[in-house]
């Protein structure tokens, strides 16, 4: 007698075994392309109009931000419901430092910056040092810090930012060829970007084949590079034939940059998703995991006060209510983009790439005039959809 | 790939037939079809079931015909206590109420054939593995099991524990129960089997029946292998230098009963180029003693001094005790060695990252390199390291985990039952790599359950008890029975 085939994943691997084994990476980028086109098609060409690009960046920078950082705290097997709260509550002492107190813009950013990172410290020591449950701890900072906007406020509005500080979120970066229109630089930075992406595909891919640890097939490889690259340059032509790159945009890519280098590159990443992975076992291979964790918050607080920043800067105004509800949209950007609730499994491209997929279906719909009933309910499936179909691919690799 | 090819196996009413082969020869996947969790249709071939042919389409059907099978990794819910647990899903209940009388009532009576003397409320967290083995039996019974198969019954048993189940084994083939044992202790299959089928490589490649012929290890070992394997243990030229490390007055206290002594005042020492054994039962404190000295990774209150190399050094962090030159392979791989979902290049490197980057950033190549390295060194049976951990087998897994503290560049290991739950070829390579440490001029500490395989190996063992070191032997006194009447005499 003979049982049913089982694969041992052993086998070389033919475009078929390759597909199921990362559906997950195609997926997305599949989906989100689907997405665009979906709403090109229903907004009769508003979403991809330059003026409609910029706003989806400006719109979108702050959930992008926060993705970054619960990317790293989802990887480690926690999660931050407090990201919102944090939010409204930098806004609110950034409105009291510059508004109230008057204080020079340089003083107030990087004080409110500090406050973020005290602000993470505290929820990180209690999750890494007395090991209570992270869900208990940010559920009970997403009260305490709203409560604490509300009392900073007054329970009112204060606002409006002096201009300088506006400049963070409205601001763009002039053209240095002097060109103006089309804006050179935007340009020139988007073919630069798609030109560095595909040289590090094409030098990794390289070496993995030096040491055949490569499958994926040549033809894939080629297809992804040249959508990538194709959607930054196109991207970056509509950037450039409205006003060019705006500050946000730049501060965002850098710091995507920068976050997959840390995750992927560094020591430290690795020991993050080796907790996420294993707790114990990263435990006794000598990694300090209670340090880890406690970083890892520090810096999802980081973030959330730039992210605060920002969105206060585009408001132009801090309100008690700033902030509502962003947690979920960040933890669905990280969900959406192929983290692992278990922890040990993300990348910081499927976060990026998670957010501007509910992006792009927010400001698809708002355009095309669905009520935020329905636009509630289709974010939901879609979060839903994504997880089943992570959970049904995992089943059946 | 074919898991299993033409396998016959005959299976006689109230026999204890024994099922041996190496991991990954196909016994649990064969046990699968048997009880049903592979259905009838996934497999060609016939299965016949009191001379009819069995088409079962789940386990419900194969436990409908008095078929139960108990896994290895048990299945019993650690928060619920003995009775709920053995009338799991089989409540004796009407129309949904829980009848609590007559359910602790059955317990006991089945408590009492198993030979059990808690009580039915006693949460199942609160008792032994060797307990929770006969709750699982106990368990079988209360549905009215007629065929019972065993998966490793008593790989996590302590010897005394071992001997209880397999008498109870005996007692239940008295009463017609018959029952299947897949094992790797081979003196507890020549022991209680009536029959003996050997399965290597997805196929049963010899019958043996014990009364008719006469078993030897050394018989069944080669059919499992295919091949004669005169000496189960390496061979090793001895060159046992100067005393590389000594541990004095070790003392630890239980982690959450306060008032309970773990380890009391143990102290040893091992030498360069040196293999030391700690024999003990289960539960003896071996593990918390190697877990406490690497990094006081157990336990709470611990008092002591560690030296290595002439030096007092400070272990009092895992990274710390990783510096001083000790390295610790648990016992347990998959739970506290292994990050199974990652590929074996991230293993490998785990417990020594600077040592493949420079200012905190990883050179992924030269990481490449080195598991590729320990891949051929160790002989590590998978095509690449990008091969995540989880697809690997037993034996491989644990040549990971292995990778992983040499990378460290250890001056001791402390092994803690490297070979538990690995097959006869892949135990020989580790024997032979625990060799090639001594020669380097290592040391090497043995925690082990099977006393063969210390007398094997060891130059010198510990006998442990109750926390206590309470014997030393050298390898030319040291036997089993030795051994034994140290942990009795007490």
């Amino acid at each position: 007698m003979s049982t049913p085939e089982e694969t041992t994943g052993q086998s070389k691997p033919s475009i078929r075994s390759y597909l199921t084994l990362r559906m997950r990476d195609y997926g997305i980028l599949l989906a989100l392309i689907v997405i665009i086109a979906f709403f090109q098609v229903m907004t009769d060409g508003v979403l991809m109009r330059p003026v409609n690009i910029t706003n989806l960046f400006l719109q979108n920078s702050y959930v992008i931000i926060m993705a970054l950082g619960m990317l790293m705290i989802i990887v480690a097997g926690h999660i931050d419901l407090s990201v919102g709260s944090i939010v409204g509550f930098i806004g609110a002492l950034a409105a009291v430092m510059m508004v109230q107190w008057h204080l020079p813009i340089l003083v107030a950013i990087p004080a409110c910056i500090v406050a973020g990172m005290l602000i993470g410290a505290w929820q990180g020591y209690w999750v890494a040092y007395w090991r209570i449950p992270s869900f208990i701890v940010t559920l009970a900072g997403m009260l305490i810090f709203r409560g604490l906007s509300l009392w900073l406020l007054n329970g009112q509005s204060v606002g409006p930012f002096p201009p300088g500080f506006q400049l963070l979120s409205t601001g763009f970066v002039p053209d240095i060829f002097g060109v103006g229109k089309p804006n050179m630089t935007a340009l020139a930075a988007g073919i630069i970007a798609a030109a560095t992406i595909v040289y590090l595909a094409w030098r990794g891919r390289s070496r993995n084949l030096a040491y055949g640890i490569e499958d994926e097939p040549y033809s894939f490889f080629l297809g992804r590079n040249i959508i990538v690259a194709a959607v930054l340059v196109f991207v970056s032509w509509k950037l450039a034939s409205f006003r060019g790159l705006p500050n946000v945009l730049v501060s965002m890519a850098v710091l995507t940059v920068i976050y997959t280098f840390i995750t992927e590159s560094t020591t430290f990443g690795r020991r993050v998703y080796a907790i996420g992975g294993n707790e114990k076992a990263a435990a006794l291979s000598g990694i300090n995991t209670r340090r880890l964790n406690f970083i890892v918050f520090v810096n999802m607080g980081m973030l959330a006060a730039l992210a605060g920043l920002v969105f206060a800067a585009r408001l132009n105004i801090a309100t008690p209510k700033a902030g509502n509800g962003f947690e979920l949209d960040v933890i669905a950007a990280v969900f959406i983009g192929g983290a692992s609730m278990s922890g040990g499994v993300g990348k910081i491209v499927g976060a990026v790439v998670g957010a501007f997929i509910m992006g792009i279906m927010n400001n698809g719909m708002s355009i095309m005039g669905i009520g935020i009933d329905y636009q509630q309910v289709i974010k939901g499936l879609v979060l839903l959809a994504a997880v089943v179909f992570d959970v049904y691919n995992k089943n059946k690799a | 790939m074919k898991a299993l090819s033409d396998v016959d196996l005959a299976v006689e009413e109230g026999e204890i037939h024994a099922l041996v082969g190496e991991n990954g020869a196909g016994k649990s996947t064969l046990m699968k079809v048997l009880s049903g969790v592979y259905p009838h249709g996934s497999y060609e071939g016939e299965i016949h079931y009191d001379g009819e042919l069995a088409a079962f389409g789940g386990i419900s059907d194969s436990e409908k015909k008095g078929i139960i099978i108990i896994h290895q990794e048990l299945a019993l819910v650690p928060q619920l206590s003995i009775a709920e647990n053995i009338f799991l899903g089989n409540e004796v209940a009407k129309t949904g109420v829980i009848s609590w009388p007559d359910t602790y009532q059955r317990t006991e009576a089945l408590l009492k054939k198993v030979g059990l003397k808690d009580p039915p409320a006693t949460l199942v967290e609160k008792i032994g593995v060797g307990k929770q083995q006969l709750v699982e039996i106990a368990k079988a019974l209360s549905k009215d099991v007629r065929l019972l198969i065993l998966d490793e019954p008593t790989a996590a048993l302590s010897e005394g524990d071992s001997a209880k189940l397999l008498n109870l084994l005996m007692e239940l083939k008295q009463q017609g129960i018959t029952s299947i044992l897949i094992s790797h202790k081979l003196n507890e299959v020549e022991q209680v089997a009536d029959n003996i089928t050997v399965i290597r490589d997805g196929s049963s490649v010899a019958d043996i029946d014990c009364n008719k012929e006469e078993v030897s290890e050394a018989k069944i070992i080669q059919a499992m292998v295919g091949r004669t394997m005169e000496n189960r243990y390496p061979d090793r030229e001895r060159n046992i230098g100067e005393e590389l490390m000594s541990v004095k007055d070790w003392t630890v206290w239980h982690p959450e009963q306060t008032d309970r002594q773990v380890i009391k005042g143990v102290e040893f020492n091992v030498h360069a180029g040196e293999i030391v054994g700690i024999a003990g039962l289960m539960g003896s404190g071996r593990t918390e003693l190697a877990m406490s000295i690497f990094g006081r990774s157990y336990g709470r209150n611990i008092s002591g001094e560690v030296t290595l190399g002439g030096q007092k050094v400070d272990v009092s962090t895992v990274p710390k005790a990783i510096f001083a030159g000790l390295a610790y392979v648990t016992e347990d791989r998959k739970a506290l060695g292994l990050i199974l979902d990652e590929p074996i290049t991230k293993n490998v490197t785990l417990a020594n990252l600077p040592g493949v980057s420079r200012y905190g950033v990883l050179n992924t190549a030269e990481e490449t390199k080195t598991s590729e390295y320990y891949r051929k060194a160790m002989n590590i049976r998978t095509p690449t390291v990008a091969q995540r951990v989880v697809n690997l087998s037993g034996g491989n897994q644990q040549k990971v985990v292995l990778s992983k503290w040499l990378f460290t560049q250890p001056d001791v290991l402390i092994l803690d039952e490297p070979t538990r739950g690995i097959d006869v070829g892949a135990k020989f390579e580790i024997y032979s790599l625990m060799n090639q440490l001594a020669a380097e001029g290592r040391g090497v500490v043995m925690i082990s359950s099977e006393m063969p395989e210390l007398l094997g190996m060891c130059d010198r063992i510990y006998v442990m008890n109750e926390g206590a070191l309470v014997g030393e032997l050298s390898a030319e006194e040291a036997s089993q029975e030795r051994i034994m009447s140290f942990i009795v005499r007490k």
